[in-house]
């Protein structure tokens, strides 16, 4: 009964606090650029227009695989907040993703061809991190349960710090945010318009758009995960990791991505290897 | 309710493309002025998407021909509505010096729409973000909203 209650809280809180972390993302990248910038719910204000306008799709395809992308996304938060399996989560999201890019390829645009042939790239480069993430809390923890994090006496941190680095690029690549923003990017030069999202518009892309607020608390969740012994740690961690995420999004330029899959997998194949035999040694 | 929350996101997130139908330059320097720190209109809300199916605003700088007036009409009709057009500069209001050229068509109104007009040559960023807010005020007495 109380993970019913949990999952109905997820389904409806992850969202909300999603958008305001994006409306927070907004507010201090502009600060970071001495401007004014958006009011935080400015969000809420986007998706409530786009869901006011007018559908307009290339082919019913695009439609479906925007509800499948919100519905893998919405799937993989609630399995997260209760206890479930990571590989469970893993597998959801993945395929949330994967028809995210069957969408963009569902319409012969150019720019939304491109963009989903990048995402696709992009996947290539976060998904193996992830799974070493997984597979690395899951040594710690000797199981693959989310729960069996909160058993733990000390925050796993202590154990597997170089995985939270890899966790923490996995993250930049997922929320794309610069200097792997390179499959759909909001900001002023747009080579791809929009890349992977330019054939979706009106309340299709605003699902799309809520179902990157759930990856965001998503993701965040599992940095979470890093000091699960104590909520105030858990915050800080939290708010400590999306800070870093803002400030590099804003100090870099974005990479091509042959740069992107090079630096991610050796880079997270490198850290995981030390932290392993590590591990190991302990 | 919902209507009211989205008539709100409308008046408040006016996400703009802009088209420049072979202008100078001028306009859509000053178009591009308004993203810059120093007038900043993202503090509106106000984003420039290049994508016409993401946007509401439809900004047209710049004189519109007898070739290029269907690659405009083809970006207007691509926008899902609701949707506003502003024509920005002499040239987009009305052709400008080059109105009784051979291959010229007149204003951006001889082949879409147009909401508001905004004068100039160049027209000021002022101007451009003061267009802006007097289509959503139009916006909002076509949605019958009073505050």
């Amino acid at each position: 009964m109380t993970k019913i209650i949990i999952a109905i809280l997820a389904l409806v809180l992850a969202p909300i606090a999603g958008a305001l972390i994006s409306g927070v993302d907004r507010r201090v990248t502009a600060w970071l650029q001495s401007r004014y910038g958006p009011p935080i719910l400015q969000p809420f204000y986007d998706v409530l227009k786009l869901l006011g306008k007018e559908p307009m799709v290339t082919n019913t395809w695009q439609a479906l695989c925007a509800y499948v992308y919100v519905v893998g996304a919405a799937l993989s938060v609630v399995l997260l907040f209760t206890g479930s399996d990571l590989l469970l989560i893993f597998f959801v999201l993945t395929v949330g993703a994967v028809f995210l890019v069957m969408g963009a390829l569902a319409s012969p645009s150019p720019y939304s061809q491109i963009g989903g042939q990048r995402e696709l790239l992009q996947m290539l480069a976060y998904e193996p991190l992830l799974i070493l993430v997984f597979a690395a809390i899951a040594m710690v923890t000797g199981s693959f349960k989310v729960s069996a994090v909160f058993e733990l006496s000390r925050p796993m941190l202590y154990d597997i710090p170089l995985m939270f680095i890899v966790l923490g690029y996995a993250l930049t690549i997922k929320l794309r945010k610069s200097p792997f923003d390179i499959s759909a990017c909001h900001h002023a030069h747009q080579e791809l318009v929009r890349g992977v999202y330019t054939e979706y518009s009106g309340p299709y892309l605003a699902m799309i758009e809520i179902a990157h607020w759930y990856e965001v608390i998503l993701v965040l969740g599992l940095c979470g995960l890093f000091w699960s012994t104590s909520v105030v740690g858990m915050i800080v961690l939290v708010v400590l990791t999306y800070l870093a995420e803002i400030i590099v999004d804003n100090v870099t330029a974005r990479l091509t991505w042959r740069w992107m899959l090079k630096s991610a997998v050796g880079m997270g194949v490198v850290l995981t290897i030390i932290n392993m035999l590590w591990l190991y040694a302990q | 309710m919902l209507g009211n929350m989205i008539n709100k996101g409308r008046i408040k997130s006016p996400w703009v493309v802009h088209f420049d139908c072979g202008s100078c330059n001028g306009c859509d320097i000053e178009v591009l002025a308004c993203l810059t720190p120093i007038y900043d209109i993202e503090r509106f809300g106000i984003i420039n998407v290049g994508n016409p199916k993401h946007a509401d605003v439809l900004l047209v700088t710049g004189t519109v021909n007898q070739r290029n007036k269907h690659v405009l009409k083809n970006i207007y009709d691509q926008m899902p509505g609701p949707k506003a057009v502003i024509a920005i500069g002499a040239c987009g209001c009305s052709g400008g010096v080059f109105r009784e050229a051979y291959n010229v068509v007149g204003g951006v109104d001889q082949v879409i729409p147009v909401d508001v007009y905004v004068p100039g040559c160049p027209a000021r960023p002022e101007a451009i973000i003061d267009g802006v807010v007097a289509a959503l005020e139009k916006v909002k007495t076509l949605l019958g909203m009073t505050a």
